[in-house]
């Protein structure tokens, strides 16, 4: 009896002090992530906001207006979500093959080039874009859609391999197997089979990649710029000659598209019946 | 009076009664070396027409090589593969008249159970109608008409087996291939699954081989047995006889349980020798008053194993186990033991079978 009354005292005990530390830790964690966008979402619809005050000292559309006004940014939203699709689309024609290859195929040089696509990322990405674009020079491929948008793939090729890489991997042999002893022919097999099991670590390749051309901007702003405006290559123009407001008005809207296709993809990933496939032994 | 039955020592291991190939599986010469190591070594199978073969061995013996080579999965270094007088060791998985079932059935998990059990006759290009009426044939016959829309994580995994089974089985195929069908269930269901395949087999009359390392399994379903071991047949043969006259030493103590003992056995009784004799448990009887041919004995353990218990016994030339039902005795116990049948190799080879009759 007394054994209990103790040990569940002792736990009360400790549900009283880490109760307030958990807490504390949560509204941390929440001011930590949801502050910034917060400071964000004011400041886009401040007048302006001086140092010791705690809020903006006024409330204005003006920063909206300036920036939705800006008839350049119609082309660059436009050349964002195209550049985007289209890196999606030709980085998904280069790697997925490549992906199927290093996860169903034991070939010479195979880890090498595995983690060869790493080295992509180990640079610094400046430098790359640099050596990059003095070779682009040469090529006449400064200013070209087709030089911005080989900066683009290239900055996708690690997700759009080593994902799909994966989830091609995962599908199981005897998959494949049951196929063709079916009947089906091997590229039966991999349009029936492998790709519409691995197609949720492929979408999620796709977002990634997407949201990555989506938001590059170094290597757009030094291969495109002026001619090809993306929309971060325009929010450096637009930061720098306007209030920084405007950059938060931007920062808003740069947001938009990433969220809500991080929303559609989460909820056909998660929640689809792709995900219930892999429950399977 | 000990009755010693002479065996020929040139008995081939494994007989073949057909004559021709006619229909049914024909397996000849085939070989395997993966990674330098022989798997398979020149192994000849024939299933004929509408039997169920087991391929039964311990994990290694190549049984699951030999399958997938049959399968059209694995390329064999040498031999042929006929299937109802058709070569088709040349032809990949796709273009063979098998259907196997696998051994983690490989449902495909984005289809339902109908369109799992209907994509081979998809790729026949068979007409919608056609396609549903003979998925709807073969899911009533196993049972599973009301999980026809359900997907394969949705149902147990006995019922994922049937599907694995409906989906080989509506291709009609000349040959059923089955690996480790049983090996994912559960032991109540898997007696009940296995008697369910013997049963549609039977009545389909399909050539049928399966591969399984349970001899239980194998003893209660087939037809014939094929006993494997190191990448050779041991012995191939009805169920019965496997037991009974196991050809080699190996298949002696791989079906059922053995006393080993190195020695002779004369007039029941062990002496010193190069021969090995193998006695089966049962055939060890133990009884507390003195016999014929008993000879006295100490009861050294008693392990239960439910409805029978396992009594070792020591006795002057040799500590042999028996079976025991009903009441056991306690270790310590002093009675008489006597061996009532036993086999004798030389060589590993099956030499004599002696029968002790009172």
């Amino acid at each position: 009896m007394t054994m209990i009354t103790k040990r569940a005292r002792k736990s009360a005990a400790r549900l009283n002090f880490s109760r307030p530390l958990s807490g504390l830790f949560c509204v941390l964690m929440v001011v930590f992530i949801l502050g910034p966008l917060a400071w964000l979402g004011i400041r886009a619809f401040a007048e302006s906001w001086t140092f010791p005050n705690l809020g903006p000292d006024g409330w204005t559309l003006r920063w909206w207006s300036v920036v939705l006004g800006d008839e350049t940014l119609g082309r660059a939203v436009q050349n964002s979500l195209a550049l985007a699709a289209l890196t999606v689309l030709v980085s998904a024609c280069i790697c997925l093959p490549a992906a199927y290859a290093f996860a169903r195929y034991e070939f010479w040089g195979r880890r090498t080039f595995l983690i060869g696509l790493f080295a992509l990322n180990a640079f610094p990405k400046m430098g790359l874009y640099v050596t990059i674009a003095s070779l682009f020079y040469a090529l006449n491929l400064m200013s070209t859609v087709l030089g911005v948008l080989i900066v683009h793939v290239l900055g996708t090729v690690v997700f759009m391999t080593w994902i799909p890489a994966a989830a091609f991997a995962a599908v199981p042999r005897s998959l494949e197997e049951a196929a063709r002893d079916a009947g089906a022919s091997k590229l039966r097999v991999f349009f029936s089979v492998t790709f519409p099991l691995a197609l949720p670590g492929i979408l999620v390749a796709a977002v990634m990649s997407f949201l990555a051309s989506f938001d590059e901007a170094q290597g757009s702003y030094l291969i495109g710029a002026p001619d090809i405006m993306t929309m971060p290559t325009q929010m450096y123009t637009l930061v720098l000659n306007y209030p920084n407001q405007v950059a938060a008005v931007f920062s808003i809207l740069l947001a938009i598209p990433s969220v809500a296709l991080l929303l559609a993809a989460h909820k056909h990933i998660v929640g689809g019946t792709l995900a219930e496939g892999f429950q399977i032994k | 009076m000990t009755l010693i039955e002479e065996i020929h020592s040139t008995t081939p291991i494994h007989r073949e009664t057909d004559a021709g190939g006619l229909r049914g599986l024909r397996v000849r010469g085939l070989h395997k070396v993966l990674g330098g190591r022989t798997i398979i070594d020149n192994l000849d199978l024939t299933v004929r027409d509408g039997e169920l073969v087991s391929l039964l061995g311990p994990s290694g013996c190549g049984k699951t090589t030999t399958l997938r080579m049959i399968a059209g999965f694995l390329a064999p270094d040498a031999g042929s593969i006929q299937v109802h007088d058709r070569e088709v060791s040349d032809l990949g998985a796709e273009k063979r008249p098998s259907a196997m079932v696998f051994q983690n059935y490989a449902l495909w998990p984005h289809m339902t159970v109908q369109n799992n059990v209907g994509f081979p006759l998809k790729l026949r290009r068979l007409g919608k109608k056609e396609i549903e009426q003979r998925v709807d044939a073969v899911l009533a016959l196993v049972n599973l008409l009301h999980h026809k829309n359900s997907r394969p994580a949705r149902i147990s995994g006995g019922e994922q087996q049937r599907v694995a089974l409906a989906r080989a089985l509506v291709q009609e195929p000349e040959l059923l291939l089955l690996d480790e069908p049983l090996s994912n269930l559960d032991a109540k269901l898997r007696v009940k699954v296995r008697e369910d395949i013997r049963e549609i087999q039977q009545r389909l009359g399909i050539t049928t081989l399966i591969v399984t390392h349970d001899q239980e399994e194998a003893i209660s379903m087939s037809d014939r047995i094929a006993v494997m071991n190191a990448g050779k047949i041991e012995q191939f043969s009805r169920p019965a006889e496997l037991y009974s006259r196991p050809e080699t030493e190996f298949v002696a103590t791989f079906i059922g349980s053995l006393n080993r003992i190195e020695g002779a056995l004369v007039n029941g009784v062990i002496v010193p020798g190069d021969d090995v004799v193998g006695i089966r448990p049962e055939d060890v009887v133990f009884t507390l008053h003195a016999s014929f041919d008993a000879r006295p004995a100490v009861v050294e353990r008693v392990v239960p194993h439910g409805h029978f218990h396992e009594i070792y016994l020591k006795r002057d030339d040799a500590t042999l186990r028996a079976f025991a039902s009903g009441l056991p005795p306690a270790p310590g116990d002093r009675g008489h033991a006597s061996i009532q049948n036993a086999l004798t190799f030389r060589q590993g080879r099956l030499v004599t079978t002696t029968r002790v009759t009172a």
